[in-house]
């Protein structure tokens, strides 16, 4: 038996103290762990699929390509190039050549092959775990249209790696953001929306007004968003099949912003300013059931809702900056959970539940950082001169956020980080960016 | 000519679609008078479609500082008083350069200063004295902060100078609020000579009755 141990960096004593982020050593042979030690990538290769028919030639071979750009994306693997490799992959059902795979050194191998037909595609892949000599689960098959292959791509990467890491995948997934154009004073915003790797980017608003912050629902199907379409800021719900949008109605104040979806999909929490002072509600995304979740004359802002939907993780200045607290979903006396040095705001509780991801401003600083929910094992991942806005990718293992660069000709760009700190790059996006959201893995 | 001139230089001014249209809409109204009674020469007549731009969004740079274009207009009209000029104690334009628009705040703060204060006494007095004008008190914050949380800071701002206006006794029915946040600097450097005039309550006025 061989596991195939990387580490992502966590410190000494955090493995320990974040139990749920130590993958747990499985049956299964070929394994990436996380544990103490040196990061070193596993090595894997994916030759071109095979095209089961004339049309399906091309797109068999830009199949693979999105696979290992995915893979090799995370930073957990290394793709062999392919001008090292011994054997051809000339037919999906034909016996793997594990010597060959073996001395180029390739731990797995994914195989796969392609047929389209009327604008439908079927693809077919194996992973095998080539020094075992065996195949990692059994093979499986996608179908759909061809005009959403890079889908299917990400499908058969979302499961070789769950398969190797123990992890629920995270590719099949998208990304609504700020899209940005013009200078500083002069920005122009509107929605966009985009696969996880920036590819396939849809435009969701026009830029005629400002637009922060949309936030998917949790299946994915709607997004809410701030707009001053109206002249003031106001809440929306965008519908992404149809790109439909509806203003939800509000309680008197002059602004209302910050909304995120409750894990039930109806429940939207939201900030909403009344003679200058900004609290949190709660409410029906009909528009009925409004209600007061917090009454102090203090800035209370980001609220994000606990996976369960029982507690709401949020932030406010009532301490005389801005901290971070958690209440009951219904409201309640509020809980400090960040002590640490500086300002921490924009909090977004994990999907797995076991930590919050913030922004945190210190010495003129930005970071993007992790904590428990009871606010130890604080961990800044980043550092720049302005760094907000963190989003979960659906397995609670990266988060992706903006970065701002200095001075006038400062521009927004989207990055992805492992919450272990490893692995920060930027997002491919067609112009500057910021505000993402990261979708849930898609159905 | 002057009027479509008039209509482009808005247009280039405000990016805000909603507000300036209507607005402007309002505008054209008041607008015809004086563009009857200046239209006496090219020059002059560019002038005051400056000028007229400028009272059609209330505010020459809505966003911006530059205050040039009411220079201009003042010192070529040769010390007459223009209607709707800088030069006309009841215009927008005069509201903006002589008693001034905006006041500044301290990092993370919505306390007025004391030259906060003063700026605030000439905006109630002449709102009193101006009483056909209602004004938006947009709140605005440096870069320095989350996104959010300057929209929360903002509109405390905004308040402030709200309140403030109204203990000086003007109806409260006439004033609204607004915050942009992180959203519209005027200054574009990441230092505090920029931050500091970015963190800013900026009494814009528009033209029509209160609720």
């Amino acid at each position: 038996m061989r596991v195939f141990l990387l580490s992502l960096g966590l410190a000494t004593g955090m493995v320990a103290a974040l139990p749920a982020m130590t993958w747990a050593q499985a049956a299964g042979p070929l394994r990436i762990e996380i544990t103490e030690g040196v990061i070193e990538p596993l090595p894997v290769a994916v030759p071109d699929f095979v095209a089961e028919s004339p049309a399906a030639a091309k797109l068999a071979a830009e199949l693979s390509r999105v696979v290992a750009a995915d893979l090799t994306g995370t930073g957990l693997f290394r793709e062999i190039p392919r001008e090292a490799f011994i054997s051809r992959i000339e037919s999906f059902g034909a016996p793997v050549q594990f010597a060959d795979w073996k001395a180029i050194n390739a731990q797995a191998l994914v195989t796969g092959a392609v047929s389209a037909s009327g604008g439908q595609i079927t693809v077919k892949f194996r992973l095998y775990d080539v020094f075992a000599g065996n195949e990692m689960g059994s093979g499986l098959q996608f179908q759909g249209t061809e005009a959403g292959w890079r889908r299917m791509a990400h499908k058969v990467a979302d499961v070789v790696y769950a398969r190797i890491t123990g992890e629920g995948g995270y590719f099949d997934s998208r990304v609504v953001h700020v899209a940005e154009q013009g200078g500083k004073a002069d920005r122009k915003k509107r929605l966009a929306i985009m696969d996880y790797d920036g590819a396939n980017v849809q435009y969701l608003t026009d830029s005629a007004s400002i637009v922060l912050a949309p936030r998917f629902s949790p299946t994915g199907d709607r997004i809410l968003f701030t707009s001053y379409e109206s002249g003031f800021p106001r809440i929306y719900v965008l519908d992404v099949a149809s790109v439909g949008r509806r203003e939800l109605p509000i309680p008197p104040g002059e602004m209302a912003f910050s909304p995120r979806f409750g894990p039930d999909g109806r429940t939207v929490v939201f900030s909403l300013t009344q003679g200058g002072n900004t609290d949190l509600w709660a409410m029906d995304v009909t528009g009925s059931g409004a209600r007061r979740l917090t009454n102090a004359p203090s800035i209370e802002t980001a609220p994000s809702f606990s996976p369960d939907g029982s507690r709401i993780v949020f932030e406010s200045d009532r301490s005389g900056t801005q901290q971070l607290y958690v209440m009951p979903a219904s409201g309640g006396e509020p809980q400090r959970i960040s002590f640490g040095q500086g300002r921490y705001g924009t909090p977004v509780w994990s999907p797995r539940g076991d930590l919050v991801a913030f922004t945190k401003q210190n010495n003129g600083r930005f970071h993007i950082g992790v904590m428990r929910l009871d606010g130890s094992e604080e961990r800044l991942l980043t550092a720049s001169f302005l760094d907000e806005s963190p989003t979960w990718a659906p397995n609670g293992r990266v988060i992706m956020f903006t970065r701002e660069t200095q001075g006038a000709g400062g521009e927004s760009s989207l990055y992805s980080v492992d919450i272990s700190g490893r692995n920060l790059k930027r997002v491919a996006t067609a112009g500057a960016a910021s505000d993402p959201a990261w979708s849930p893995l898609q159905p | 000519m002057t009027a479509a001139i008039a209509a482009n230089l808005a247009a280039a001014r405000f990016p805000c679609r909603a507000r300036c249209g209507k607005q402007g809409a309002e505008q054209n109204t008041n607008g015809v008078t004086d563009m009857n009674i200046l239209a006496k020469g090219l020059i002059k007549g560019l002038i005051l479609t400056a000028a007229l731009a400028i009272a059609g969004c209330t505010n020459p740079d809505r966003f911006g500082g530059d205050k040039s274009a009411l220079g201009a207009g003042a010192n070529g009209l040769n010390g007459g008083i223009v209607p709707g000029s800088a030069s006309d104690p009841t215009s927008p334009a005069y509201f903006q350069a002589t008693v001034g628009d905006r006041v500044l705040f301290a990092v993370d703060q919505s306390t007025l200063t004391p030259e906060g204060r003063a700026v605030l006494d000439g905006q109630a007095g002449w709102l009193m004295s101006n009483t056909a004008y209602t004004a938006i008190i947009e709140g605005h914050a440096d870069e320095q902060g989350t996104r959010e949380y300057n929209i929360a800071l903002g509109a405390r701002r905004a308040t402030a100078v709200q309140d403030y206006i109204i203990s000086r006794g003007v109806s409260g029915g006439r004033l609204k609020t607004i915050s942009y946040g992180k959203e519209r600097p005027i200054e574009v450097c990441s230092e505090e000579s920029c931050y500091s005039r970015n963190r800013r309550a900026v009494t814009v006025l528009a033209a029509g009755l209160g609720s």
